[in-house]
């Protein structure tokens, strides 16, 4: 038998925590009715940014592969030609895909990106019902169109080779376009 | 004593800190690999001349070994040890460690920082060295890191790339081109800043060992167009294995990602091929999964007359039951392609399950005694030699006199001899001689001399070589022969002399990887598995007792151009076929009419990777493995056994043993082996034969046929690149297929009244094909054509070789 307090005062005492807590600010939210927005750098599905004309910014280098820790991605380059066009320079990525199954979503993918294409949305609604739509193709990925850009492929607007694009030299009537990625 | 010698050739010298002994002219930056330092480098190989071109390699040297030192860094890869020799290498000295990290300052000036786009990311010499021997920072990023650019890429060949800005001019690829190949069509050129590679206008870098250099580059500056772009090197798995296309039996390493070969690189053997292969080993791997793969059995359909596709057991039991209809008039057609391994299944399943002795690897022309002559001289003289018991090696090439060649062009058909040729006539100044009928540009090369012969008067032309005095063979020598001597009335009898008359041994070279696998398995009429004679009836029954059959039979059997001559007249009720190329044993090239009718009338079976014109008129149709999807062994020209592993996994393809152990079942007479493994096994079981060999009986040699007035005799072969189909789909290097031209020597031309460039009829028995003309080191008399190029297939059009032909000039 323990003391008189823990007979009589200790099992009451446990409601005044109920008491208090009824005067607060509810905590919970009502997801999925209620959507509330994330913070801003959180880890969320991955985008494949475009530059401004909508070139795509994935030279297909594979790094991104290289570093992810699950093994989740998937690439394999090509040779862009006079006539098809989808990145600026000589290579741009024919497959990406990424396996959400396997991602944890760690971001070491967009730190190894050396081209910035790779980056992380907000978006954390990544649950199905089968495991083939889990992988994301290149088509799921990809940024939308923004106002002024063109579906590849087409020739390089921006400037006239690769390095244009990647030093930000841009020509003048296309600059004032430019849209930041996401 | 030997030891004592070896002794005094070894020098003394101390490495940081450590003593080592090493043979004298040893280089410095080998003797500090013996130590476990490893100086970093990038001109440096060590199958290529020192060049010093690079200057990674520089380190400290405080004394010379004459007890004073060199006052600056020095090139370890140009510098032979001396006795008593102090080298401080970048681990100990901070002399060499600061010079190396300045002369990686300045290689990377102007090299570009494409590294995520470049195909030699992550396995890149200077990307390593970069890391482990060089600065973090550049001085010359100050200036803003403006960087040296070129237009980008630019072809030297149609299958080699250069991104020259990310060239370091360390020469590699030259010194390759001159010393190796003997292809001098890339050379520096411009100075300073702009020095790069370059090739001659116009000129491109047309050598048959061109994709070496892109392997020995160590930087991205040379990259191959069918794999630029199509993975990394994390991506890939690499399988040991050996290349298929030709009988040299070169080490091979198949990179391969995700079930598919993404491209194959000169594996390291420094007994057979050193670290260089040819064009056609390195990219012809793509035939195989082009879209006339087959992917399941068929059987032809009773009620329609059609192929359908059929399960395993369904067409084991058809191919059963129709062998069994045939009884023992069949014919085995293996072809020249199959490990040694399926070949003993196809040599057994056609003495235990079929009961025959028809059966010939052999798909090509066989002259008139349908190569009689030629299994003569494979059962007495080839079969059982190997490396360690007599047989000719490349070491034996590198340290000939002097090597004979009779029908047989290294270049174009055993690309790795060529290149030991090459390499013994450099180092020793062996001679090479050719009984020929075109001083080529590969015997060139290799500074040979060539003892000018009509085809068909080769057995003659060997013959006198034993009174010629300019050609001295003896005990040292080596002739070589190759399989166009089949066609030569007692060439190879004549060959077999010279060598007993001179003392010169004598090496057989067939064209196909699996040929000499055959030979030893008995995929011949008169030869039996360990090289047994048919005729020798204690062979037989030594053989039926190792297999536990009653008995083998000794009946004669029909060699690969009576089987298809049997076909036609109806002699023979089924044919089974392997992997033959239609266009290589019907002198048309297709299936002509008659041999058509026959073989629908007959039961075919035919087990092939790709469909063919066999196929189309089989009656069973298996799809077997091809190298890549089955393990198995090559046994090269001189005998030695290469195996190799499986190195992707295709569910849908068997390996020939597999398709034959089940058929074999189905009859009710197993042939015992059902994988690769267990038909090695029983190989070493069943062993070779010890008892006498079969005798070689020289026949009666012919003379060479004699072309009517205004005729010529037609020279001709097959180049390392041409139309077969083992090169299909790859178009970068069929683009660099040499175009074909038709070639005479100065007097035929000039008695034709024809100039050089004119376009030219060559007309033959089997028709007429229109080709440039050129002048060459060519026997009077004679013209030379490639048998085969794309659009001119000159063996099917105009005629084998030995035809007489005529020349006749056209308008251009």
């Amino acid at each position: 038998m323990g003391t008189l307090k823990e007979q009589f005062w200790d099992p009451v005492a446990g409601f005044g925590v109920t008491f208090r807590t009824m005067f607060r600010k509810v905590v919970t939210e009502q997801y999925p009715f209620e959507k509330l927005p994330t913070a801003p750098r959180f880890h969320g599905r991955h985008q494949l940014n475009r530059w401004p004309d909508g070139l795509e910014k994935c030279v297909g280098c594979e790094l991104c592969a290289w570093a992810c820790p699950a093994d989740a991605i998937y690439v394999e380059g090509d040779t862009n030609t006079e006539d098809e066009r989808f990145s600026p320079g000589e290579r741009y990525g024919r497959v990406y895909q990424i396996n959400y199954l396997r991602c944890i979503l760690c971001g070491l993918c967009i730190e190894a990106c050396p081209t910035r294409a790779l980056t992380m949305t907000n978006e954390y609604e990544l649950a199905d019902t089968t495991r083939e739509s889990l992988i994301y193709e290149k088509s799921d990925l990809l940024a939308p169109l923004l106002p002024g850009m063109e579906l590849p492929p087409h020739p390089m607007l921006l400037g006239a080779d690769e390095g244009d694009y990647f030093r930000g030299n841009f020509r003048p009537s296309q600059a004032d376009e430019s849209a930041e990625e996401h | 004593m030997t030891a004592e010698l070896v002794k005094t050739n070894q020098v003394t010298v101390t490495i940081d800190g450590i003593q080592v002994s090493v043979p004298a002219d040893t280089l410095v930056i080998r003797a500090a690999e013996e130590i476990g330092v490893q100086i970093p480098r990038f001109c440096d190989h060590p199958l290529l001349a020192p060049a010093g071109a690079c200057r990674q390699c520089l380190v400290d040297i405080p004394d010379a070994g004459n007890g004073r030192g060199f006052p600056k860094p020095q090139a370890s890869c140009t510098l032979p040890v001396a006795e008593g020799m102090v080298v401080n290498t970048q681990a100990t000295s901070p002399v060499a460690d600061k010079a190396q990290q300045g002369v990686m300052e300045f290689l990377l000036i102007n090299h570009p920082l494409d590294c995520p786009v470049c195909d030699k990311g992550g396995e890149c010499p200077l990307q390593n060295q970069a890391m482990s021997n060089g600065q973090g920072e550049s001085r010359f990023a100050e200036s803003g890191g403006v960087k040296r650019v070129f237009p980008k890429p630019i072809n030297l060949a149609p299958q080699v790339l250069l991104d020259r800005e990310r060239c370091i001019v360390c020469q590699r690829c030259t010194r390759f081109a001159d010393e190796i190949a003997g292809d001098p069509f890339i050379a520096l050129v411009e100075r300073g800043a702009q020095q790069q590679i370059g090739i001659a206008e116009g000129v491109e870098f047309l050598s048959y060992f061109s994709g070496n250099t892109i392997q020995i580059c160590p930087v991205g500056a040379l990259t191959s167009a069918a794999y630029r772009f199509r993975s990394r090197p994390f991506d890939l798995v690499s399988s040991a294995s050996i290349a298929d296309h030709d009988a040299c039996g070169s080490a091979i390493r198949v990179d391969h990602r995700r079930g598919k070969v993404m491209r194959r690189m000169a594996g390291d053997d420094r007994d057979v091929n050193e670290e260089w292969i040819t064009d056609k080993d390195r990219f012809a791997f793509v035939s195989t999964r082009l879209d006339d793969r087959l992917t399941h059995p068929q059987v032809r359909d009773t009620e329609t007359g059609e192929l359908r596709a059929a399960s395993w057991p369904e067409a084991f039991a058809v191919a059963a039951r129709g062998l069994a209809a045939a009884k023992k008039k069949v014919g085995l057609l293996p072809g020249g392609r199959l490990t040694a391994e399926d070949a003993y299944a196809w040599s057994k399943f056609a003495r235990v399950t079929v009961r025959t002795n028809n059966i010939d690897f052999r798909a090509r022309p066989l002259g008139a005694d349908h190569g009689a002559e030629e299994a003569a001289f494979l059962a007495s003289t080839v079969v059982l030699g190997a490396p360690g018991a007599g047989a000719v090696t490349y070491a034996d090439l590198e340290t000939a006199s002097a090597v004979l060649l009779a029908g047989l062009e290294p270049e174009d058909e055993a690309g790795t001899i060529f290149l030991r040729l090459r390499k013994a006539n450099r180092a020793t100044g062996a001679r090479v001689f050719a009984i020929s009928a075109v001083g080529t540009r590969g015997l060139a090369k290799v500074d040979g001399t060539l003892l000018p012969t009509v085809p068909g008067a080769e057995a003659a032309a060997l013959a006198a070589v034993a009174s010629n005095s300019d050609v001295a063979l003896d005990s040292h020598s080596v002739i070589l022969v190759g399989e166009r001597l089949a066609v030569v009335p007692g060439a190879l009898a004549a060959a077999v002399e010279l060598a007993r008359s001179t003392g010169a041994r004598l090496a057989w070279v067939p064209r196909r990887a699996g040929d000499r696998g055959a030979v030893e398995t008995g995929c011949l009429p008169t030869l039996l598995p360990g090289g047994r004679p048919v005729a020798d009836a204690m062979a037989r029954v030594d053989l039926a007792e190792a297999w536990g059959v009653d008995a083998v039979t000794g009946k004669d059997g029909l060699s690969g151009s009576q089987i298809l001559d049997a076909l036609r007249d109806g002699d023979l009720n089924a044919l089974v076929v392997g992997g033959v190329d239609p266009a290589d044993v019907l002198p048309s090239g297709g299936v002509d009419k008659k041999l058509r009718k026959a073989l629908k009338k007959a039961f075919v079976i035919s087990l092939e990777v790709r469909s063919s014109e066999f196929t189309e008129l089989a009656d069973v149709v298996f799809p077997v493995a091809p190298a890549s999807d089955k393990a198995g062994t090559f046994i090269n020209w001189e005998g030695r056994v290469r195996s190799f592993p499986k190195v992707l996994d295709h569910p849908s393809s068997l390996p020939d043993v597999r398709v034959l152990a089940g058929i074999a079942e189905e009859r009710g007479r197993s042939i015992g082996v059902r994988t690769p493994e267990q038909a090695w096994a029983e190989i070493v079981k069943v062993g070779p034969w010890s008892g006498e060999r079969a005798g070689f009986e020289a026949p009666a040699s012919a003379a060479a046929p004699q072309p009517a007035a205004g005729q010529l005799v037609l020279a001709s072969w097959k180049q390392l690149l041409d139309d077969g189909r083992g090169q299909d789909g790859d178009e970068h290097l069929r683009a660099s297929v040499r175009p074909p031209v038709a070639l005479v020597s100065a007097g035929t031309l000039t008695s034709l009244g024809l100039t050089a460039g004119d376009e030219v009829e060559l007309a033959g028995p089997l028709g007429r094909l229109r080709l440039p003309v050129a002048v060459g080191e060519v026997a009077e008399g004679v013209v030379w054509a490639p048998a085969s190029a794309p659009g001119a297939s000159v063996r099917h059009q105009v005629g084998p070789a030995g035809s007489a032909v005529t020349l006749v000039g056209g308008t251009k």
